[in-house]
């Protein structure tokens, strides 16, 4: 395989995998800020035992997230010279803007929430989960703004010719602020509170399934299926709103996403199906006129083809339509399943659900699905671009990497990831059949409250 | 010397890799003494000693890459894509090196510990010694062809100077390490841990003497610089001064200030070898026109001066917050059951 090829995979490889955690710890990060907030407010010791083992759960995902994170910050350099001397004026502001405001609040605050329960007061510890929660989201901000801009160039000029020739900023907010940004931020943020809220669902609903840990698993269900709820109600609309971003910014994407070759007014929408890319037509299930009405809020909309497109421009449309497809079938499920959750839960007849329950369990892995998948699309559905109508993929590659080089560093880490992610679930797997430490019912140190700690030396 | 914006940046990001080296560089001079406890007591406390601070600490790393890549654009692409495998063994070492710290305690199996502790150990030795392997090839130059780019290869880059960084990179982070030990520990541990700092001071001393003169006899450009400006040589003496004072404060009972001399050893370390690089980034060797200076690889001045603002509203916060957290997990390390 040539090095365009190698480095490619590579880079898809480290970003799939390192994109396991980040969106965990942001989602169980807001988990861990509404957990102490219902201890602190409550004073019910459950909150607290929650809180106390979720924490060791986020610890967990969150060194996986900084250690495969810094990779990703190298790889850069490392594989795509070329493109970091080209956007490196716009996109390298964004990267260290994430380093300074996102990941030292993360790393700092971390160190109290993981070993201050018995140093420091309620209040502080309270803050310093918040503000763990608050970097992992500016980390998600800074990360989706320099991402975004390689979708949709904003803020920028260009100076020199050839090889020399480099994007500036001319407007810094304007970078920060591209036409994609927003969309693309609330739509991550919502997949991630999704992958959080869900990885407690699945717990809780094993350990009401295994009659084990039952007012843990009831308390931690009811605040975990009310929040991937909302997320996932949020994540309908933010999803509707990036596709109608996608279609006005990135024609060609879209396109791609529903696999229309030619332009048409009444566009529909495929529900189920794949591409047939030699014949250039979609086989499976259609909605007329939907994809029109979706994309511009009226039936006999023209949506843009991709005859429209000369070939070298196109995104690769089977994989783009495969991946989109496949994000949007995850989403749903996430909305159906937590939405018939909570209706059971209101019913209070979830629990003899057993059925239910079992979906539950494995519920996990949809957001995890649409969040792999939903990247996928947004990367591939930008090809030949690496920045997008500005320089394409194989003009950004290193110029004096090899491939057999590539080959090596690609080998060495498929080993170390494959080792990493086997650890990551025989210990998550070891953690979840312990399930919530006794003790921590009892806050203690200068957690615990007065009347508490009298009440923890009586016999 | 103009104090212009690259000059502001090229001291900015010597700032933040300084701060690396004061912060992880203890997390990585634990990690080298680790295999040396045997009990596996011992090696919680030590483990834990960092466990708090090391992911913070790492984050000066990636921050200073992303400032380097923001400020200097050229410098990030052209080094980074030139130590290419250098790099990725420096990340395969990192990420053993962390997760390790965590996945460590998790399990009560003397083979997982052990395969953990070892893990911990050569990923924290090699992490040190190929952060020094590229500092050595700075200071040496490394070849560049008149568009930038690295003109070498991976074994080309561990030749005998920068070989002998790296092991000096060892053993300065080894002396740092122990003397934050001996400042966080007590009983036995501790004054094992003080005699493994004397012991490591006397090898850091002999790594860097011999540095020294290999830099004064094969380092041309740099003896050069030197020779123009012989006030270099109180940074030398305050390096020699700052080491010779840690026995010093040991002996007085002073721990803090002993790790606070072992800092100021670095920070004149760091400086020499700033002032010897300045203007260059990266010297370009055998051909000295084609280096990367902070001119001819820096981001425009607009951007210079947008990220100027950002590291002026960051940097002082995070300092400030920084110095807080230390400040909670001060005193000596106390193994409880969130401990590692």
């Amino acid at each position: 395989m040539d090095v365009l090829t190698l480095s490619r995979i590579q880079f898809g490889a480290t970003i799939a995998f390192h994109y396991i955690y980040p969106p965990l710890s942001i989602g169980l990060g807001v988990m861990l800020v509404i957990m102490e907030a219902a201890w602190l407010k409550t004073k019910n010791p459950v909150y607290h035992q929650m809180a106390r083992y979720w924490t060791k759960v986020f610890a967990l995902t969150f060194a996986i997230g900084v250690a495969t994170g810094i990779v990703m910050e190298f790889e850069f350099g490392t594989n795509w010279a070329t493109y970091s001397k080209f956007v490196g004026d716009v996109f390298g502001s964004a990267l260290a803007a994430e380093g300074i405001f996102a990941f030292f609040l993360e790393s700092g605050f971390l160190a109290v929430l993981l070993f201050g329960w018995d140093k420091v007061g309620r209040k502080m510890h309270f803050f310093s989960t918040c503000m763990v929660c608050l970097g992992a989201h500016f980390s998600a901000v800074w990360i989706v703004v320099a991402n975004s801009w390689m979708q949709t160039p904003a803020g920028y000029h260009i100076v020199g010719e050839g090889m020399h020739a480099r994007a500036e900023v001319t407007d810094f907010w304007q970078v920060v602020f591209n036409p994609s940004m927003l969309d693309r931020l609330f739509h991550t943020i919502c997949g991630a509170w999704q992958a959080g809220a869900f990885l407690v669902i699945s717990v809780s609903a094993w350990y009401v399934l295994k009659n084990k840990f039952t007012d843990f698993a009831r308390a931690s269900l009811r605040i975990s299926l009310t929040v991937a709820l909302i997320a996932s109600l949020l994540q309908l609309v933010s999803g509707h709103h990036s596709a109608q971003g996608v279609g006005k910014n990135q024609p060609a994407k879209l396109a791609a996403f529903e696999g229309l070759y030619d332009t048409s007014s009444n566009a529909p929408l495929t529900a189920i199906g794949y591409v047939d890319e030699k014949n250039e037509r979609v086989v499976g299930i259609q909605i007329p006129w939907m994809l029109s009405f979706l994309a511009h809020n009226d039936f006999h909309a023209s949506v843009t083809g991709l005859h429209d497109f000369p070939p070298q421009d196109r995104p690769p449309v089977a994989a783009s339509f495969f991946f989109f497809h496949g994000m949007v079938m995850a989403g749903m499920a996430t909305i159906l399943i937590s939405a018939l959750a909570c209706f059971f839960a209101w019913r209070k007849t979830l629990f003899q659900k057993r059925w239910l329950l079992w979906v539950l369990v494995f519920s996990v892995l949809g957001p995890q699905i649409a969040n792999q998948f939903g990247w996928f699309a947004a990367e591939v559905g930008r090809q030949p671009w690496i920045v997008y109508g500005l320089m394409r993929t194989p003009e950004g590659l290193s110029k004096v990497v090899q491939a057999n080089i590539v080959l090596t560093s690609l080998i060495l880490f498929t080993f170390i990831y494959f080792l990493l992610f086997a650890v990551f679930i025989y210990l998550l797997n070891d953690k979840i059949q312990h399930g919530p430490h006794d003790d921590d019912l009892i806050p203690s140190g200068k957690l615990a409250l007065p009347d508490e700690l009298t009440e923890h030396k009586k016999p | 010397m103009t104090f212009d914006l690259n000059t502001i940046w090229f001291i900015l990001v010597g700032v933040l890799f300084t701060g690396y080296a004061m912060l992880d560089g203890f997390d990585l001079g634990i990690g080298a003494l680790h295999l040396f406890t045997k009990k596996d007591e011992e090696r919680r406390v030590l483990l834990n000693s960092i466990g708090p601070v090391w992911d913070g600490n790492e984050v000066w790393l990636v921050t200073g890459g992303g400032a380097l890549f923001a400020a200097f654009p050229n410098v990030y692409a052209t080094v980074f894509s030139g130590f290419y495998l250098a790099f990725y063994l420096l990340l395969a070492a990192l990420i053993f090196r962390a997760v390790a710290i965590e996945f460590r305690s998790k399990q009560p199996m003397k083979w997982w510990r052990q395969m953990w502790d070892i893990s911990f150990s050569v990923g924290s030795i090699l992490s040190a010694l190929l952060i020094g392997i590229a500092l050595g090839n700075l200071a040496w130059g490394i070849p560049i062809d008149a568009n930038g780019e690295f003109a070498g290869t991976f074994l080309g880059l561990l030749r005998p100077y920068p070989l002998l960084v790296g092991v000096t990179t060892v053993a300065l982070f080894m002396m740092h390490g122990a003397i934050y030990g001996v400042m966080k520990t007590e009983g036995a541990l501790h004054d094992k841990l003080r005699g493994w700092a004397m012991n490591s001071i006397i090898f850091f001393v002999i790594c860097a003497a011999t540095t020294t003169m290999a830099t004064l006899l094969y380092v041309p450009h740099i003896t050069a610089r030197v020779h123009d400006n012989p006030w270099l040589f109180s940074l030398v003496l305050a390096n020699m001064l700052s080491i010779a004072n840690i026995p010093r404060e040991f002996h007085r009972g002073k721990d803090w200030l002993a790790f606070l001399s072992s800092c100021a050893a670095m920070i004149s370390l760091m400086a020499l070898f700033a002032i010897d690089q300045y203007p260059n980034m990266v010297f370009s060797w055998p051909h000295p026109e084609d280096s990367l200076t902070i001119y001819n690889s820096a981001s425009s001045p607009k951007t210079l001066g947008i990220m100027l603002i950002i590291a002026g509203i960051g940097v002082p916060i995070v300092i400030a917050y920084t110095v807080c957290i230390y400040w909670i997990f001060r005193g000596k390390v106390k193994i409880d059951r969130m401990s590692y």
